[in-house]
């Protein structure tokens, strides 16, 4: 190795250190005390504060309101990630086939994207408004209580949810359909191929690969959801939209029960490792 | 170039659209709707409009101060991610060739650690350092998901830079700093509008950290502002509406105005690699 070489990486190793300390201290540090947190009894207002083990793990895994908890954290999880990728698809062929107006297409897409999502949350609590929200107006005057009802709470916050994420797929899969070249198009049409015919077995095999990491991406987030159901309905009724996320916020600042809280944090983490490690799984089987 | 005629189809998914963004639209509708006619439907349209609710945010309640605070905290840590993260980025595309992908990896890393996971160790932190209910402490937590998302963006972006142009450069004498500042920085800068676009979106939008970390109107920001909006006996809606429709600005002008460089950032992480 030349000394030239040997400066450069010192001067690189340089200009790293002061991000790479500040992240450290910022997640790496937080994650491993998390972690620590989750093996003590922690209840500040108590003074509590004493090591237990996994006894928190073991009461969590017989704990009916957390089982319950990580149902509707799957079913969350699962139903808004199948609506937003075919709804995201849909709009981004869409958006790909229009000869004019593709801004103002993405604008009106990206606008439920990037607005916080408690704004979304405020929005669809006044949309669901069972006297005079828009809902019920346009489903035909009927007094449905969308956030009130523990079988129609969750479809709503889904629904809120889809409508605010769904633009991020769309975005991604126009991105990839723009690199699409025309000339394939031509040639189905040539072939004979019908318009579905195109759609599945041209447009969608080349769209797969983008679709993995967008899926990937919107699933992780959604396990880590929190605001839209936190503002939205608390959690209620009943519990219904009570997700991990709500569960441990709970815990923590309601409750005031860190262990417990911090916990439940980890499971989380673990999830979300979990969904990574299997899809990287995927992806390599796949290039096997 | 002549445009192309607007057809037909093109005008329905252009309605298509419209109608998905309804939601945005009724919101903004419902904010200059007159108080009595708001719990009223139908009609769907106003008798007239009026600027009534604004005027009540505006005077009544913490939304003004919490817009600053917003606005303060969005851009300190988009200045933080920015000054740490464009020389990390720099490096990693550049200079640092062994253990490069492990250090992207711990990176991508930090972006998949739950929030949910991290705020009580850093409540803890923060109550610790007394940084509790200021604007540093919000800065900082922050930081920790800015900072790793601008790294990744960047090196990205200084990657797609030819290093021969560089090369050409301090052959011609040009030290590093006059390097990144007359080559580098021209070419990177659509990519780092881009990365403060994002960073500075994020961290306006983000309510768990903000909501667990502040106490009063002095550090709360927008979405912890509107989460608490108050409603003494009825909930105000068409107040609720305006203030939405205040913490959707910064949404709205991104969107609209700067939206190529935000098309750009989203993308950029997912399709190339």
């Amino acid at each position: 190795m030349t000394g030239l070489e040997r400066g450069r990486r010192r001067r690189g190793w340089l200009m790293l250190t002061p991000a790479l300390s500040v992240l450290a201290l910022l997640t790496l540090y937080p994650g491993l005390w998390v972690l620590w947190l989750s093996l003590r009894d922690e209840v500040p207002i108590f003074g509590v504060s004493r090591f237990t083990g996994l006894r928190h793990y073991a009461f969590l895994f017989g704990d009916a309101r957390f089982l319950a908890a990580a149902w509707t954290t799957a079913a969350f999880t699962v139903a808004s990630v199948a609506l937003e990728t075919v709804l995201g698809v849909l709009a981004a062929v869409g958006i790909a086939g229009l000869s004019r107006g593709r801004r103002l297409a993405l604008s009106f897409l990206l606008l439920a994207w990037a607005m916080p999502a408690v704004v979304t949350a405020k929005i669809f609590e006044w949309l669901y408004h069972p006297a005079a929200g828009l809902v019920n107006y346009v489903l035909g005057g009927i007094a449905l209580n969308w956030l009130g009802d523990p079988r129609l709470a969750l479809p709503a916050v889904i629904l809120a949810d889809a409508w605010r994420t769904m633009p991020f797929v769309a975005v991604l899969a126009y991105a990839r359909l723009l690199g699409i070249p025309p000339e394939l198009y031509e040639a189905a049409q040539v072939d004979g191929a019908s318009r579905l015919a195109t759609f599945t077995r041209v447009t969608l095999p080349l769209l797969r690969p983008v679709l993995m990491i967008a899926v990937l991406f919107r699933t992780l987030d959604a396990l880590r959801a929190f605001d839209i159901m936190f503002v939205l309905t608390g959690g209620g009724p009943a519990n219904v939209t009570e997700t991990l996320t709500v569960y441990a916020y709970r815990a923590l600042f309601q409750m005031l029960d860190f262990g417990i809280g911090s916990a439940i944090g980890v499971i989380v983490f673990g999830a979300v490792m979990a969904v990574a490690w299997i899809y990287l799984r995927m992806l390599r089987l796949e290039e096997a | 170039m002549r445009r192309p005629p607007l057809r037909a189809r093109d005008l329905a998914i252009l309605v298509a659209l419209a109608l998905y963004a309804l939601p945005f639209f009724w919101q903004l509708l419902t904010s200059l709707k007159p108080e009595a006619e708001l719990l009223r439907l139908p009609p769907l349209l106003p008798s007239h409009l009026t600027a009534v609710h604004y005027r009540a945010v505006f005077e009544h309640s913490s939304l003004p101060r919490a817009l600053l605070n917003s606005l303060g905290i969005g851009v300190l840590t988009t200045a933080l991610a920015l000054v740490l993260g464009l020389p990390a980025a720099y490096a990693l595309a550049r200079l640092v060739t062994r253990g490069r992908r492990l250090v992207l990896l711990a990176i991508v890393a930090c972006t998949a650690l739950p929030q949910i996971a991290t705020v009580s160790p850093l409540y803890l932190l923060m109550r610790a350092l007394g940084l509790r209910d200021t604007w540093l402490a919000l800065v900082l937590a922050h930081a920790s998901f800015a900072l790793p998302l601008t790294i990744w963006l960047l090196t990205g972006f200084v990657r797609e830079i030819p290093a021969a142009i560089e090369e050409s450069a301090s052959v011609d004498g040009a030290g590093m700093a006059s390097t990144f500042r007359w080559v580098i920085g021209p070419l990177l800068a659509p990519g780092i509008a881009s990365a403060a676009l994002l960073a500075f979106l994020f961290s306006w939008n983000e309510f768990l950290f903000a909501y667990t970390f502040t106490a009063t109107d002095a550090s709360r920001t927008v979405p912890v502002a509107l989460a608490l909006f108050p409603g003494v006996f009825e909930v105000p809606w068409g107040d609720i509406a305006a203030a939405s429709m205040l913490a959707s600005v910064p949404t709205i002008v991104i969107v609209v105005g700067l939206q190529r460089y935000l098309v750009e950032g989203l993308t950029a992480g997912a399709v190339k690699d």
